[in-house]
């Protein structure tokens, strides 16, 4: 088995590179709030500035409610928020994302 | 901490104790300490809000975070006053199981905890304290309101540390630590929860040192602490503090962001009311975490603590509706709902703070 030490080595990379922060993105889509999103990501306005960030995990406003957005400032809870509520859609459109989807 | 004015019987014998350890005649002392406490604990009518018996437990929690004054870090683990503080335990566990209405029990799943979790916190149709902070509290309120928090917030986190240990490798532990080591700033102390809440309080002309308002403190917010250490402090109550966090951070972000607007309205800048804003934004992540993550993930990896899980939960809305009646019940009277009113000189500390950190608002007081 290779040692993984030396695997890092042979990346030219420090130990410390491969682990905190490097980790890929990924979003939790929490049930009638917000979505959660921890690793290696970057929120930037349109012109690419960077929105201020004082944490690792963030929660990011899907209600549309919170007064601090982009972040979720718990006011989803007091709109009743409600994930599981879905627009009908028309049965072919259906069909074709079921199909596009595999 | 500094020794606090003792408040009866129990608690001025075990300070005595305390700060006489291991000198002539304490072995007496153990004695009649013990038969105090039995005496107190079958006396007291309301033990939550018995100052004597809360400020004993205070104490005795104290030995394990900051100490206190003067007495040697050994008594800690001195097993006479653990043995005290389990008698004490025991009877405030009871008057908390058989006071804290708990609900229907999930199952064991982390998605039907955390919607229970956050049933229970939306349920909760207490008044809150949150409401009259943000639209009626005067200065004096609001220091009133700092000082009365002071207890846990200047050790924000910790309590709540002690499960680290505690839970099993997996998703709950790897859930505590990520909302802890935002608590205590993720590395960067300037950033820590305890520390700014110390500036807040700096910012109304208070003391920021940990205890300094301790005998000014009412019995009921000790009790509050002294909840959370029996829970942190217990290996079998690992549930209940798992529980206990989740609710926390559940009844948080809103009643913050209500606290800020009361601070603002007073023309409190943004360096004193950024306690609160940072627990908006920082509480609405935490709350998600802590309900499926934390416990959720907990009640998957131990199912037999689920029952633990809500009532630690329970205890938070329970005591704090409790917390925020008396306070109301003060305040709405025009009485202090500190112990005795904080000694304000008007024109001296907390007068110049407050005109200091109108001006720079651009607010004429
Ligand atoms: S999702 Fe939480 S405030 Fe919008």
């Amino acid at each position: 088995m290779p040692d993984p030490a030396t695997e890092v080595e042979a990346a030219g990379l420090q130990a410390w590179e491969t682990r905190e922060g490097s980790a890929p993105a990924s979003i939790v889509a929490c049930p009638n709030g917000p979505l959660l999103v921890r690793g290696d990501f970057e929120i930037v306005t349109p012109d690419g500035v960077p929105v201020p960030r004082d944490r690792e995990t963030v929660a990011l406003c899907r209600c549309g409610g919170s007064a601090i957005k982009p972040y979720c400032d718990g006011t989803h809870k007091l709109m009743k928020f409600d994930t599981t509520r879905r627009r009908p859609v028309p049965e072919p459109a259906r069909r074709a994302a079921e199909e596009a989807a595999g | 901490m500094k020794i606090p004015a003792p408040r009866g019987r129990v608690s001025a014998t075990l300070l005595d104790l305390l700060q006489n350890r291991g000198g002539a005649g304490h072995a007496n002392a153990y004695g009649s300490l013990n038969l105090l406490v039995d005496e107190a604990l079958a006396g007291t009518p309301d033990l939550l809000r018995d100052e004597d018996l809360q400020l004993a437990l205070f104490c005795l929690y104290e030995l394990h975070y900051s100490g206190l004054d003067g007495v040697e870090d050994a008594a800690e683990w001195d097993p006479e006053l653990i043995r005290v503080r389990a008698r004490m335990e025991a009877a405030f566990e009871d008057v908390l199981r058989a006071v804290v209405p708990v609900p229907a029990l999930p199952a064991p799943e982390s998605e039907a905890v955390a919607e229970s979790l956050f049933r229970l916190a939306a349920d909760d149709k207490s008044p809150g304290a949150s409401r009259f902070v943000a639209g009626k509290a005067s200065v004096e309120q609001l220091q009133e309101f700092l000082i009365l928090r002071s207890v846990y917030q200047l050790k924000e986190a910790d309590p709540h540390s002690w499960a680290i240990p505690r839970l099993p490798v997996g998703r709950a532990k790897a859930a505590l630590v990520e909302i802890q080591a935002d608590e205590y700033g993720g590395g960067r102390v300037e950033r820590m929860h305890s520390k700014l809440f110390g500036t807040t309080m700096e910012g109304l002309g208070l003391d920021s040192g940990y205890g300094y308002y301790i005998d000014l403190v009412p019995a009921l917010t000790l009790a509050s602490s002294n909840a959370m250490s029996l829970f942190g402090l217990n290996r079998r109550l690992r549930g209940a503090i798992a529980g206990h966090l989740a609710a926390f951070e559940m009844t948080s972000s809103i009643p913050n962001s209500f606290y800020a607007r009361g601070f603002r309205r007073h023309g409190f800048s943004d360096e004193v009311t950024y306690y609160f804003d940072e627990h908006v934004e920082a509480d609405a992540v935490h709350e998600q975490i802590a309900a499926r993550d934390l416990a959720g993930g907990l009640a998957e990896a131990e199912p037999d603590l689920l029952a633990d899980i809500i009532f630690g939960a329970a205890t938070v809305l329970a005591i704090d509706a409790m917390l925020a009646e008396d306070q109301l019940t003060a305040w709405q009277a025009g009485e202090t709902a500190l112990l005795t009113p904080l000694a304000n000189d008007g024109g001296g500390t907390a007068g110049a703070a407050l005109a200091a950190t109108a001006m720079a608002g651009g607010v004429t007081p």
